[in-house]
């Protein structure tokens, strides 16, 4: 985030238009987005990691990850949940609706210590949708890092977000793409089976020293993947995590995200490190 | 900075003379407390009034007001139409705590509510006698520099009278009448004084050396178990507290329309709801956490943040909370201290 103070009234939804969406699994829909203006469309940017607030006018307002890559600009895409009384609104909407978006906001992955460096995706359930935005910048950036890994864990190949999309990477020489699944009930499954912390002993061949590992799941990942990551020597302060906590208002303000008493995950988050962790107490 | 007099008799003049800047809103008695209230005629302020059950923050980040309209083109804020205002008797806890808000509402994202408000309010500080709650000598806040358009030191029959800024410079000069703009050494003499009268009347005694240290030691520690059970959740602490901005935001959609507003309400972290999340889990769920929040906040974070601690020592929280929890009894706990009932 740039250090200079945003003066426009942050608290303003402006109108985007819904171009796309579809279902990725049963209770997760894809929502490709656009600024109804152009201009304001192709200039928007912001970094993998980064959230946005999506409103619902009578019904109120949530924050939710962006999936897209700010390397292809125009398009914003979100991965949604249908979970409460917002997402079971924007579940209504139907394509060539305009809704009120604002943002960008948090952190971001810090992209600009990650270059030159091998990048270790590790992503379960909802956590695939802030990590398709960094998977997307890197492959788009390919020559800014080295190895690249994608660790993806499901329980089954119809709950896997973007299942298509990342088998067809599987392909790919330049990356390597793990999959697995608890449990393959289909017959067809291409990836492995098994949990995702059978995976990280295809990690081979990175100097620990020069590698950034990401980790977003649901909290359980984070106990064993964390585990595994630490086994392969990674620094602490080179394990990432994104965090979720209720937010109002995503600028700062309004107090519900805070950890620890002082920690505004909207503003210093959402990403922090596994030292972050270790060493403020009650982020995870 | 400057400083001139004003004869003690004159105030009502005075302050009927600037009056043309805005409202007028200062401390008036009312069912036994202080409220920060609109005056219609000077008489009604009472000089001797300490702290106000609400605070300035009332009027700069009301606990309920619009942000903006919607409807089926879209979302529409109007900040032109708040009213310029003068803030009279404001006292150094509360310029410092107004300090912090400025400061709070600047930083990353500048919120438009506060400074349309703000930049339409004047602030005249008024000098205090500390009575038996007032720590604000413990959080470096005895005095202030900054903050205030102007700050007047009561001293017997004149105020001396600091000028802050130049809307306190232009106001003063709108009255040459009433002002002396020569200061002696008598009445620097009489300052002194009054100023080492003032330094001897505190009479709390809670110890708030390294108390970031202390709170950041005593996390896990079993007094916060302890005060939790005996919490009731109200908010009442964060509802009088200077420093305690935080909100929650709701639509208040117009019956059988499309239209509406949406809204921006005081929140408390004390309330159960606060940390809740959609799908159920709620990350301070006892209120031990909660509680924690709110210390840590007041007495480490901000030390951090903004170089002091939240907590000005207005002790507004001292005899809000019913069951006492506050921040005399919390610093005696963690220096495991007895606190008597």
């Amino acid at each position: 985030m740039s250090l200079a103070v945003r003066t426009e009234n942050p608290y303003l939804p402006e109108p985007m238009r819904l171009i796309r969406r579809y279902p990725l699994t049963d209770d997760v829909h894809f929502f490709q987005v656009r600024a109804v203006d152009m201009e304001r469309a192709m200039s928007l940017t912001y970094s993998p990691g980064q959230f946005m607030m999506v409103s619902i006018p009578g019904i109120g307002e949530a924050p939710f990850s962006i999936s897209s890559t700010p390397s292809r600009p125009g398009l914003i895409e979100f991965g949604i949940r249908r979970v409460g009384r917002i997402t079971d609104k924007i579940f209504e909407l139907k394509e060539n609706s305009v809704l009120g978006v604002r943002g960008p906001y948090g952190n971001g992955f810090p992209i600009e210590r990650m270059i030159g460096q091998n990048l270790v995706i590790v992503m379960g359930g909802l956590g695939a949708i802030p990590l398709r935005s960094l998977l997307l910048y890197a492959l788009d950036n390919r020559d800014q890092f080295d190895k690249i890994f994608l660790i993806y864990g499901a329980k089954r190949p119809a709950e896997m977000l973007f299942r298509k999309e990342f088998i067809s990477l599987m392909d790919r020489e330049d990356l390597n793409c793990l999959l697995t699944v608890d449990k393959d009930d289909t017959g067809k499954w291409p990836g492995h089976t098994g949990l995702v912390t059978t995976l990280f002993q295809y990690v081979k061949g990175i100097d620990p020293e020069k590698t950034t590992v990401v980790v977003i799941g649901p909290p359980v990942m984070y106990k064993f993947c964390v585990a595994e990551v630490l086994k392969l020597n990674i620094p602490k302060h080179q394990i990432l995590m994104s965090l979720e906590r209720r937010m109002k208002c995503g600028v700062g303000k309004c107090g519900h995200c805070i950890i620890g008493g002082y920690i505004y995950t909207c503003l210093e988050g959402p990403v922090f490190s596994y030292w972050d962790v270790l060493h403020m107490k009650g982020l995870i | 900075m400057r400083a001139v007099k004003l004869k003690k008799e004159k105030l009502d003049i005075f302050l009927t003379c600037i009056g043309s800047y805005g409202e007028l809103w200062g401390p008036v008695r009312q069912d036994g407390r202080h409220v920060l209230a609109r005056i219609d005629l000077v008489s009604q302020i009472d000089l001797s009034a300490l702290r106000t059950t609400l605070p300035f923050k009332k009027l700069l980040f009301p606990p309920k007001f619009s942000m903006f309209r919607y409807d089926e083109k879209g979302y529409s804020a109007d900040l032109s139409s708040f009213p310029r205002r003068m803030i009279f008797g404001l006292h150094p806890c509360d310029i410092k705590a107004l300090l912090i808000m400025d400061e709070f509402h600047a930083k990353e994202f500048r919120d438009p509510y506060y400074y349309e408000r703000r930049n339409r309010t004047a602030i005249i500080g008024l000098s205090c006698i500390p009575d038996e709650k007032c720590f604000c000598n413990l959080t470096d806040n005895e005095t202030v520099t900054e903050g205030f358009d102007l700050f007047l030191t009561d001293l017997g029959d004149f105020f001396l009278v600091w000028v802050g800024s130049s809307l306190g410079d232009d106001l003063v000069r709108g009255c040459p009448d009433l002002i002396n703009a020569t200061v002696g050494h008598d009445d620097l003499n009489r300052y002194i004084s009054w100023q080492k009268h003032r330094s001897e009347q505190f009479k709390m005694d809670i110890d708030l050396t390294a108390m970031p240290d202390i709170v950041e030691l005593s996390l896990e520690s079993p007094v916060w178990e302890q005060e939790g059970k005996k919490c009731l959740s109200c908010g009442a602490c964060t509802i009088v507290c200077p420093t305690c901005p935080c909100f929650n935001v709701s639509d208040e959609t117009e019956l059988g329309k499309a239209q509406g507003e949406r809204i921006r309400q005081w929140d408390s972290c004390q309330f159960r709801e606060y940390s809740l999340v959609a799908g159920g889990h709620n990350f301070r769920e006892a209120r031990a956490e909660r509680l924690k929040l709110r210390f840590v906040h007041k007495l480490q974070a901000f030390v951090g943040k903004f170089g002091k601690p939240a907590c000005t020592g207005c002790g507004r929280c001292i005899g809000t909370c019913p069951v006492d929890i506050d921040i005399y009894t919390m610093v005696k706990h963690l220096h495991g201290e007895e606190v008597k009932a």
